[in-house]
């Protein structure tokens, strides 16, 4: 078997098609062949969380999978989260509670967020601090992190009970 | 870092696997959630000539249940599964409750039995659990098929029975006991790390509130699993009470033969081992709604 193999993701919905080394990580692969740069690198061996994306809508550290491995997948990362300049909702809340400071963490807590908020609409700050218990951040201390996705949580329970106009 | 040059195989059908796994043999490391093979060769404390991905194998996540009412899992069944299903909370709610002490849900996300098992950290809960629950794997290599029970599957420091050519292809479960009273708990330095020190245990309790049967496993406490026999021993035929609460914290700290390191001395996990029994058995009799007799 040849050291590279073609390879066809959906990513952020646009489908990609690319020939790849077997030894890339998919966090390589997402960054370097998509140019998707928001998703982060910290230690690169699972243990920061920067580079959380969701793979078929699960949380996944993409540092810990090899790129050929997310062929047929469809992937999303923090550059799904915006509707053009509209900040998602939790991005607008990371914003409003200070919940970053350098940011280099926060796309990793933005997609972990956004799967643990869809599993669990309306948790408690115990809940929220066990979802965020796989990422780390160096600046801000966790609390304003936590307020965030209450905050975000919050705001997107409002949206679902709005009728849609 | 960045892996190392390897040849890469994601066989679709389990006899191609064993086929790559035989022609292979040492040279080639079986890839299933890569929670820990990953970092491992990212780091490059792992330069595997060739890696098998078992990834894309049909079924080998399969979950069901053997004539005898005993549970079989597929080794690729991912941690996250086994978490979420009312079906395993059902059939071996000892087994669901361990889940989420491994790790981080991102990790479980990807991990899978099978794979924790075979790597066989000392500080990890599935291998613990499965010998407490008289679990038994099913290794299959091109040309042979056998059953290692979890007491003799582990050897020692991320060391198994598993030989090279062998996959670990499904893990079985006794039934499950409703009415014994048992308990998983660990004391770790934030939730999601690895153990400092752990306990799974099992008991039946007869209508005088008795205990038989009594099985205690600790991890984190050596390279392996260990069973808890003095610890056992105390408890067995005996109604539990306060004293004998202490008194087992008393044995099973001594009976704890664990290593130092970075994260903990031996010193302090004899002691906290013991104050965790305790609390893991009081627990325990609690669920059970068996009262602790004063």
């Amino acid at each position: 078997m040849s050291a590279k193999q073609l390879i066809k993701v959906t990513a952020n919905g646009r489908t990609y098609e690319r020939l790849v080394e077997v030894r890339m990580t998919l966090a390589d692969f997402i960054r370097q062949e998509l140019d998707l740069t928001g998703t982060h690198l910290g230690c690169e061996h699972g243990v920061c969380g920067a580079c959380t994306i969701l793979m078929n809508g699960e949380a996944v550290r993409s540092c810990l999978m090899l790129a050929v491995q997310a062929g047929g997948a469809e992937l999303r990362t923090v550059e799904s989260l915006a509707q053009g300049d509209e900040l998602h909702p939790l991005q607008r809340a990371f914003q409003n509670r200070h919940a970053l400071q350098c940011g280099f963490c926060t796309p990793g807590f933005l997609m972990t967020a956004s799967a643990f908020l869809k599993d669990n609409p309306m948790p408690t700050r115990e809940e929220v601090r066990d979802a965020i218990s796989g990422n780390i951040c160096r600046c801000t201390g966790y609390q304003p992190i936590i307020d965030a996705i209450l905050e975000a949580s919050s705001e997107l329970q409002r949206k679902t009970k709005e009728p849609p106009v | 870092m960045k892996p190392a040059p390897f040849e890469y195989f994601a066989p679709l059908e389990l006899p191609e696997a064993l086929d790559l796994l035989e022609r292979y043999g040492e040279e080639a490391k079986i890839l299933a959630g890569g929670q820990s093979l990953m970092p491992l060769i990212n780091l490059r404390l792992a330069r595997p000539r060739v890696i098998v991905d078992i990834n894309r194998l049909r079924n080998l996540d399969a979950i069901s249940i053997a004539t005898d009412g005993g549970l079989t899992i597929g080794a690729l069944a991912r941690q996250r599964t086994l978490e979420r299903s009312t079906f395993i909370q059902e059939q071996n709610p000892m087994l669901a409750a361990a889940m989420p002490l491994i790790g981080h849900f991102q990790i479980r996300n990807r991990g899978t039995i099978g794979g924790s098992l075979v790597h066989a950290d000392p500080a990890a809960e599935l291998p613990a659990v499965s010998v407490l629950l008289g679990g038994e794997f099913v290794l299959r290599s091109k040309s042979s098929a056998r059953l290692v029970a979890a007491a003799d599957f582990f050897l020692g420091y991320l060391a198994t029975a598993c030989r090279p050519g062998e996959l670990l292809t499904e893990v079985r479960f006794p039934r499950w006991r409703p009415d014994d009273a048992w308990a998983v708990v660990e004391i770790a330095r934030r939730k999601g790390d690895f153990a400092l020190v752990g306990v799974a245990l099992r008991a039946a309790l007869d209508d005088g509130g008795i205990s038989q049967n009594v099985r205690i496993v600790m991890f984190g406490v050596g390279g392996k699993p260990q069973r808890m026999e003095q610890g056992e021993a105390l408890l067995n035929g005996r109604r539990i009470d306060e004293a004998l609460l202490r008194e087992l914290s008393r044995v099973v700290a001594e009976e704890l033969d664990p290593d130092s390191d970075v994260h903990a001395s031996a010193a302090y996990r004899k002691e906290v081992g013991g104050v965790l029994v305790r609390r893991a058995l009081q627990s325990a009799l609690a669920k059970a709604k068996e009262p602790v007799s004063q």
